[in-house]
């Protein structure tokens, strides 16, 4: 049987997300238990979260995850990460024995910094280097890929029910300020643990329910940029197409998702001047990244959250708020589970952007 | 005169009991089949001269008028067909090279009708163009590789001259001169009313059409006919015509009979003179000189037009495709070896050139190798005879498509293939004021409007039927299409998989 990447396996899914806006942590327990009444939207074939503001004593080190089959796919990978970075820790991610997560491939991080001289003599900027870097291995060699590259966030996923990955890689014992979690229905069994969501690249990561309708499209557009998509799933394109709006055309937040979620032309022609005319251009420089069909998506970066639906809004998403925290959920059931007294729950509309960033000087501490 | 070696193709049947003698065939029939014998009462036909356009068919009051093919055959031969033999038989009479019009007729592969359209089921759902938004606008023109903003953070939002389509679709370049004056009317006024182009072609634009200006592609050939500042400023886009996909490497010629009056006056050219393009434009020996034409054009019109550059498809494309992505060009025209022609000389019309899905498959990946699809758009053209073709078209990864046979058939052309020869009994290739009347402007018009919008709700309906409700998120989408009985090779070239995989 094939192996994800090499054929496209449609999913459906289920999404929570909480962000506290002054910066408070909080720890990886309560997210994997909000994914509990959302049992049903999962098969047991894949599930993940993403931590952000975890590892704050190496939060100026890239901190690569990585799944490697072998001890010698390991060796080489960490020789060929020496080439590039400076290590400053390397350790197997702990995790718990548990009956229902089998067959792990090993589980290592690293926390690194690229090497000055290397990036002079490139001519690159840090985070390009650490994203070509990733998709360097993740192409190229077999038996190793990396799953999360970040710094201060990390990403943990596997094959199995949200709520016993969170179990498996023992949540409770980070502490982040803002949490995503994905539980995966993927309608054939992949059985390999890069496959299962959240996909990230450096620290944006991508949690999504859906089934888009514009992939190749948006995949033959992105891949232009030296975007490789190995996995073939939604969730990878999206992240690529976040990165190459955000990071390589500095769009902002909003402006992205004006690019993913087009409002229609018929929206735009009833605009007024210049939110008509950022609207208009923004539709007609990216027509390739415009994404269809439906999706719910949180995305996540260092000191937020976006929430979007697609422009029709085809698939369920609902927010939520209590005090500091804000909540994003496919249903209200998980967001109950995390906070039974939230206040405010409501469904954004199709296309509309919810943008929910940790106050500044919150991030300072952070 | 000696024997005449060819047997007539057709067969006017005629239903003595149904006809009436009214002579209608007679007169319709520019060609002079029909005549009525007064001593024998009845009306008679000489089928030599017969092409089968069935005007007098269509026009037959009691339909008793049937034109079939002659089954007086040579003997059959798998090597030497019968067309073969006519044609040497001809040239041995006549010593001249063979002519032909519209696309050719040979059973070469179409590759649309060995492509197949995916449905959503079950894991997304398909979107009802009835009931929500789908949207079929394009945009064709250059983007930029970055955006850029002002000093306060503000996003400059012009972009280069675009041209602006209600749906991917227009009709390609036939000149004033290869068709006739009604025939231009109808496809201007019918691109004003429906929000998108049509294309003078290579002979200039008649005064009176210089309103349709803003639906109106001016285009530039190696001829240079009609071509003056107030011609380029007309157009809402201007194509400079390298080749043909009926005729790749070769010009024009249209005979002088057709240059009469106003076709003349467009074309800058004494009556009754024969108007030949040459076949390379001789300014443009290389793709250095195209350059500085593409450059000329937008010069002399302010940076305003986004400039077409129109290619026959042959063998290396894509190499050429890049060379022209790289020219300034703003948009790439591709042309089909199965595309149509007013005239051309019949072996390399047969002969010459490549299938448009396979050109526009490999134009549209190598521009991508090169990280440049993004920065042109890319028409194509050369035998898109209906809805699901666009769509397949799309998917491989055209913005747009041309189309030219189609549009002749919605304005009655029944593709007798004899355009070359002046006397199109439906108004269209003629420039005979007694045929070209028979073709009605606003008919015509109206015919062509409802042909797009037939069309634009099919690709709507196909595009909902994927999940898709934007045209721009089938654009390249080639996981959308399947292969059915395809090789290995052809669909590695295609991009596509087959069907069942
Ligand atoms: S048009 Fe028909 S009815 Fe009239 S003369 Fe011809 S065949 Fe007879
Ligand atoms: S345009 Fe007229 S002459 Fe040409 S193929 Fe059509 S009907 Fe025949």
């Amino acid at each position: 049987m094939e192996k994800e990447g090499q054929i496209r396996i449609p999913s459906g899914c289920a999404i929570a997300a909480v962000i506290s806006t002054e910066g408070k942590l909080m720890s990886g327990e309560g997210i994997a238990r909000s994914m509990i009444p959302m049992h049903e939207r999962s098969n047991g074939l894949g599930g993940g979260f993403a931590g952000y503001g975890i590892y704050p004593e190496y939060k100026d080190f890239y901190a690569l995850h990585l799944f490697f089959d072998d001890r010698t796919t390991r060796k080489n990978c960490e020789s060929f990460l020496k080439e590039y970075f400076e290590i400053v820790q390397s350790e197997r991610i702990p995790t718990r024995t548990i009956p229902l997560i089998t067959d792990e491939p090993m589980i290592w991080r690293y926390f690194v910094s690229p090497l000055p001289s290397l990036l002079i003599r490139l001519q690159l900027d840090e985070k390009e280097l650490v994203a070509r870097c990733v998709m360097k291995i993740n192409r190229e060699m077999s038996g190793a890929y990396v799953f999360s590259s970040g710094k201060n966030m990390g990403t943990f996923k596997a094959v199995g029910f949200p709520e016993d990955v969170g179990l498996f890689y023992r949540l409770e014992e980070y502490e982040g300020y803002s949490w995503t979690a994905h539980g995966r229905y993927p309608t054939n069994t992949p059985g390999w643990w890069g496959g299962a969501h959240p996909f990230t690249l450096l620290d944006y990561s991508v949690v999504h329910n859906g089934e888009i309708s514009s992939y190749d499209a948006n995949r033959r557009f992105i891949e232009m940029f030296g975007y490789q998509c190995t996995l073939q799933t939604d969730t990878e394109v999206i992240t690529y197409i976040m990165d190459y709006l955000i990071r390589r055309q500095g769009l902002t937040l909003k402006e992205a998702a004006s690019v993913i979620a087009a409002p229609f032309w018929s929206t735009i022609e009833a605009e007024k001047n210049e939110e008509k005319e950022r609207h208009a251009y923004l539709r007609m420089m990216f027509p390739s990244l415009l994404i269809t069909g439906p999706f719910s998506i949180v995305f996540g970066f260092t000191g937020g959250l976006m929430a979007l639906n697609d422009r029709l809004k085809l698939r369920s998403m609902v927010v939520g708020e209590k005090e500091d925290k804000v909540f994003i959920a496919s249903e209200e059931a998980a967001i109950r589970a995390l906070e039974p007294d939230t206040e405010n729950i409501w469904a954004p509309s199709g296309g509309e952007a919810v943008v929910v960033k940790v106050k500044e000087e919150a991030m300072k501490w952070v | 005169m000696g024997i005449d070696y060819i047997v007539p193709e057709f067969e006017v049947v005629r239903n003595e009991q149904r006809c009436i003698h009214c002579r209608v065939c007679e007169r319709q029939c520019a060609n002079e089949v029909h005549s009525y014998s007064e001593e024998a009462g009845m009306m008679l036909s000489d089928e030599t001269r017969c092409v089968n356009c069935q005007r007098c068919v269509s026009l037959c009051p009691t339909r008793a008028l049937k034109i079939v093919k002659n089954p007086c055959s040579f003997r059959e031969n798998a090597n030497w067909q019968p067309d073969l033999i006519k044609e040497v038989y001809r040239q041995a009479s006549t010593g001249g090279v063979l002519l032909s019009s519209m696309g050719t007729p040979k059973p070469y592969p179409v590759y649309w009708d060995r492509i197949l359209i995916n449905a959503s089921q079950v894991t997304n759902p398909s979107i009802d163009p009835l009931r929500e938004p789908m949207e079929t606008k394009v945009f064709l023109g250059k983007r930029p590789e970055k955006i850029s903003r002002d000093p306060e953070g503000n996003l400059i939002t012009k972009l280069p001259p675009q041209i602006t389509l209600s749906m991917p679709v227009m009709f390609s370049a036939m000149s004033y001169g290869s068709i006739s004056y009604n025939a231009h009317a109808s496809l201007a006024r019918a691109s004003t009313k429906l929000g998108i182009l049509y294309n003078t072609g290579e002979g200039g634009l008649h005064e009176d059409f210089y309103r349709y200006g803003p639906n109106t592609i001016v285009q530039v050939a190696s001829g240079r006919f009609g071509v003056h500042e107030g011609y380029l400023e007309a157009g809402a886009a201007i194509e400079i015509k390298m080749g043909q996909g009926a005729k790749p490497g070769i010009g024009g010629h249209l005979p002088g009979a057709k240059i009469v009056g106003d076709v003349s006056r467009t074309r800058m050219i004494p009556e009754g003179t024969d108007a030949i393009s040459p076949a390379p434009h001789h300014d443009i020996y290389s793709i250095e000189d195209l350059r500085q034409l593409v450059y000329s054009l937008k010069e002399a019109t302010n940076y305003e037009k986004p400039v077409i550059v129109k290619v026959a498809a042959v063998h290396n494309i894509a190499a050429i495709a890049s060379g022209i992505a790289r020219s300034g060009a703003d948009i790439i025209a591709i042309d089909g070896f199965r595309g149509g022609t007013g005239a051309a000389p019949t072996r390399i019309r047969d002969n010459v050139g490549i299938p448009i899905e396979l050109a526009l498959a490999s134009v549209d990946r190598r521009l991508r190798d090169e990280g440049i699809r993004g920065n042109v758009s890319l028409v194509v053209g050369g035998s898109i005879r209906c809805a699901s073709d666009v769509v397949k078209a799309i998917a491989l990864g055209a913005d747009a498509c041309y189309i030219a046979t189609a549009a002749l058939l919605a304005l009655g052309c029944h593709l007798c293939r004899t355009c070359h020869s002046g006397k199109c009994n439906w108004g269209i290739a003629t420039q005979r004021p007694d045929l070209v009347k028979r073709l009605n402007p606003d008919i015509g018009s109206e015919r062509l409007v409802n042909l797009m919008n037939a069309w634009r709700h099919e690709i709507m309906e196909l595009m909902g039927g994927m999940g898709i409700n934007s045209i721009e998120a089938l654009k390249g989408n080639r996981l959308m299409l399947r292969g059915v009985g395809l090789s290995g090779k052809e669909l590695e070239i295609l991009g596509i998989s087959h069907a069942g995989e």
